[in-house]
């Protein structure tokens, strides 16, 4: 699946170009080596038409040269796809795409039947994917073959069966079971209308033209947007084997929109701020060098980027903007304005008045120099507008409204007054008191018991002179016997202090007494000397521990060794109970079977006979059925035994039940009757 | 030794005065009596069975034993019922006694088999 994913990185976002286009900038060779990595042969050929389209596709963009076995073995297998009668659509779409790059020749004879099957394939196709597949291979093969007179029969039913696709809020289902809807649908949607209005033999009805242009629009409504105005279409993760992805969706509706626009008359309204911000979506992907033009009807957007977001105060940098065009070349003449810096503390008021950049035509950059004296430390959001200096400029590049990028600036943070003391607790008076120097590597050496305090203090003041409250500021004690503990350091505005009343303290250091390492630091993203330092050794005296005092957790030797593979459990399962051999148990079975034969023999001694059973034939029937009866019921648990549920056995019981009641009834009535009639008489 | 002889003697007669009563009885009262030894036999062969192997599958050798002694105990409740020389069920048929005997067997023969396991 990732190596999926990674072929739809490289290939769709290529392909989203305007075909005719080609491209100026340079190509690494990283990304050429990737792509032969990634699209390898396997025995000769790759595993599937659309393999062999991707591959040849990428290698052509990337500008990789053409392979003489790569060609081959697409050849081979494209004249074989196109040869045999029973390709499915969906083969020979691919294999034609692949044709048109490594345009290998095709029999006319071959492109006859290519034609006739894919022309059966539209009128029998059912879904969305059918449709573009055999429209699409139509498309291709009437530009291969030059074949100028290829068209559509019913192009206008064509259109409509597959507009019927199409859902009201824009996206399209890929068949008329299926109810899931995409946007990816959507785009292929849109390729293949496209592909019918370029077959079809007359002008289609207009009004369907603009029915599908109204659902280009819904379509755009659904857009999704990141925070920083990048646009892009998603679609929802409902079966993760099916989801393609925002890049994916995204790609394949512009793929859509830009083979539209190709065949139809007349302008696509689209916003153009949407159009910007699809852009900063492919460009936010991230890979470089790559950059894609839009269908020639829609405008350039311009993109305002920095090339440092981190400015530094010590090294008194300047704010640097650079606005260009999506494919990197100059924009026109412009003025970038700072509308505001707002900090996460203003979030509403500006920190500084609005202004212009100055242009440098050198660099090609608009600078701002002297904001560094104004603000301090931190991170802030700067807002910047950009205005075309030409009115008519208006109408090509598109800028978009304010943009907000976020700036941080760092600089060196001043401490000072930093001192450690060991106070007695209850009169607050000074025992013992050193000086530090955060710096260098202090060695001092103090000494507390419990009764006592001790309270490390220092400030801390921002470039500008203002409070800073850092990220970090901790206190690590460490006892001998490696336990440690942490302390965070809190503040008043400039003054940190943190004082250790040892009294409270005796029993988070679970009454260990003795030498106590002591580490110190403070550190902040926007702090240019964030430090962790060495303060030296602190000697508690603490009482003895109490008998049901919690121990120190125990110290790992390796503390990594924490993070290793735990002991294996192994887990006791019940013995089974013995069983007794088998023998003795089928023994004791006959054993069982005697005491029956017991009955029979006794029965016969005693000379049962069957002199009551009724002679008349009815009588004699019910009998027998009766009978019969009670011997299907016990037949009946012997199945329940064997392989019967409770249930199906009730169900057939009550049904037996229900016969044998009746018969027996009837039956024994009947012998009642007859020794009632024996016994009057 | 007379005592002994005595005794032994008052034994054997008590045994044949038994067996001289019980061969009045009728035939279908034996048969329902022999059925009832037949049922506790197959008890005793089971009991016999579980002390020698120990009683491990316990709600088999439950079902087991139940079922015996259930279908005796129904057995008997037949002889009672069909026996002409109790007053108390003069006026119930015996054919009506028998159909109850088999009704009920064939409940407990269904909970017998659901038990067995």
């Amino acid at each position: 699946m990732a190596r999926i994913l990674a072929r739809f990185l490289v290939l769709l976002l290529v392909v989203s170009i305007c075909e005719a286009a080609p491209l100026f900038q340079p190509i690494s060779d990283s990304h050429r080596s990737a792509a032969l990595e990634l699209f390898t042969l396997d025995h000769g050929s790759f595993k599937s038409l659309e393999e062999t389209y991707e591959a040849l596709r990428t290698f052509q963009i990337l500008g990789i040269e053409k392979k003489p076995d790569v060609t081959a073995a697409a050849c081979h297998s494209i004249s074989e796809t196109v040869g045999s009668l029973s390709s499915t659509p969906k083969d020979l779409f691919y294999a034609l795409k692949a044709n048109s790059i490594a345009e290998c020749k095709i029999h006319a004879k071959a492109s006859k039947g290519i034609i006739s099957s894919l022309n059966s394939a539209v009128s029998g196709s059912s879904s969305l994917l059918d449709f573009y597949y055999s429209v699409g291979g139509l498309v291709l093969i009437k530009d291969q073959s030059s074949k100028d007179d290829l068209q559509l029969a019913d192009a206008e039913g064509v259109f409509r069966s597959v507009k019927a696709f199409s859902q009201s809020d824009g996206r399209w289902r890929y068949s008329s079971n299926n109810l899931e809807s995409s946007a990816f649908a959507a785009g292929i949607a849109l390729e293949t209308l496209a592909g019918i209005v370029s077959l079809a033999s007359s002008e289609l009805d207009q009004s369907l033209i603009s029915t599908l242009k109204n659902d280009i629009s819904k379509l755009f409504d659904s857009i999704e947007k990141y925070g920083d105005g990048t646009l892009y279409f998603d679609d929802k993760l409902v079966d993760g084997y099916e989801y393609k992805g925002p890049l994916s969706a995204t790609s394949s509706v512009l793929r859509g929109l830009t083979a539209f626009a190709a065949v139809t008359t007349g302008n696509i309204d689209l916003p153009r701020d949407k159009m910007l911000g699809l852009a900063k979506f492919f460009l936010g992907i991230g890979v470089p060098d790559l950059k894609f033009y839009l269908a020639c009807r829609v405008s350039i957007p311009l993109i305002l980027s920095l090339p440092a977001a981190v400015l530094s105060l010590t090294k008194k940098d300047s704010l640097k903007v650079r606005v260009a065009t999506v494919l990197g070349s100059n924009a026109p003449p412009l003025t970038v304005k700072l509308v505001g810096v707002f900090s996460s503390v203003s979030k509403d008021a500006s920190l500084v008045e609005s202004q212009e950049l100055k242009f440098d035509q050198g660099s090609g950059l608009h600078i701002l120099n002297d904001l560094l004296e104004i603000i301090d430390v931190g991170s802030y959001t700067f807002v910047f507008e950009v205005v075309l200096q030409e009115p008519d400029d208006e109408k090509v590049y598109v800028t978009g409204s304010q943009t907000k990028v976020p700036i941080f600036v760092t600089g060196l943070v001043r401490i000072e007054n930093s001192e450690i003391v060991v106070l007695d607790s209850d009169l607050g008076s000074v025992e013992s008191q050193s000086k530090l120097d955060l710096t260098a590597k202090n060695a001092v050496s103090l000494s507390a018991n419990h009764l006592q305090k001790m309270r490390l203090s220092f400030r801390l003041t921002t470039p500008r002179g203002l409070a800073f409250k850092p990220h970090q500021a901790f206190l690590k004690l460490r006892h001998e016997s490696k336990v440690e503990h942490i302390f965070v350091v809190g503040n008043s505005g400039k003054h940190f202090e943190i004082v250790l009343n040892f009294l409270g303290l005796v029993e988070k250091f679970f009454y260990l007494s003795g030498k106590y390492d002591m580490e110190f630091t403070v550190g902040d993203s926007a702090m240019e000397n964030s430090f962790l330092v060495a303060i030296g050794y602190i000697e508690l005296d603490l009482p003895q521990a109490p008998e049901k005092a919690t121990r120190p957790p125990l110290q790992a030797i390796d503390p990594y060794t924490r993070y290793g593979p735990k002991a294996e459990i192994t887990h006791i399962f019940r013995a089974p109970e013995k069983r007794p051999p088998q023998e003795l148990s089928l023994a004791f079975l006959g054993l069982t079977i005697l005491p029956l034969l017991g009955f029979f023999i006794g029965l016969l001694r005693l000379g049962v006979n069957m002199k009551n059973f009724p002679s008349k034939p009815v009588p004699a029937a019910f009998a027998f059925l009766f009978h019969v009866g009670i011997g299907a019921v016990l037949l009946l648990y012997v199945f329940f035994w064997l392989k019967l549920d409770l249930f199906q056995t009730l169900k057939v019981l009550g049904f037996l039940v229900v016969f044998l009641v009746f018969i027996g009834h009837r039956i024994l009535s009947h012998l009642a009757a007859a020794s009632a009639k024996l016994k009057s008489a | 030794m007379a005592r002994e002889k005595s005794s032994k003697d008052n034994a054997q007669a008590l045994f044949n005065s038994l067996r001289s009563a019980y061969a009045v009885t009728p035939v279908n009262l034996k048969i329902i009596d022999l059925y009832v030894g037949f049922a506790v036999f197959t008890a005793l062969i089971q009991v016999v069975y579980m002390a020698t192997v120990g009683s491990f599958p316990f709600n088999s050798f439950l079902s087991g034993v139940l079922s015996c002694v259930g279908t005796a105990v129904l057995a008997v409740c037949l002889r009672i019922q069909v026996n002409k020389e109790n007053k108390e069920f003069k006026d119930l048929p015996p054919e009506r006694a028998f159909a109850d005997f088999v009704l009920c067997n064939l409940v407990l023969h269904l909970v017998i088999m659901n038990f067995l396991g």
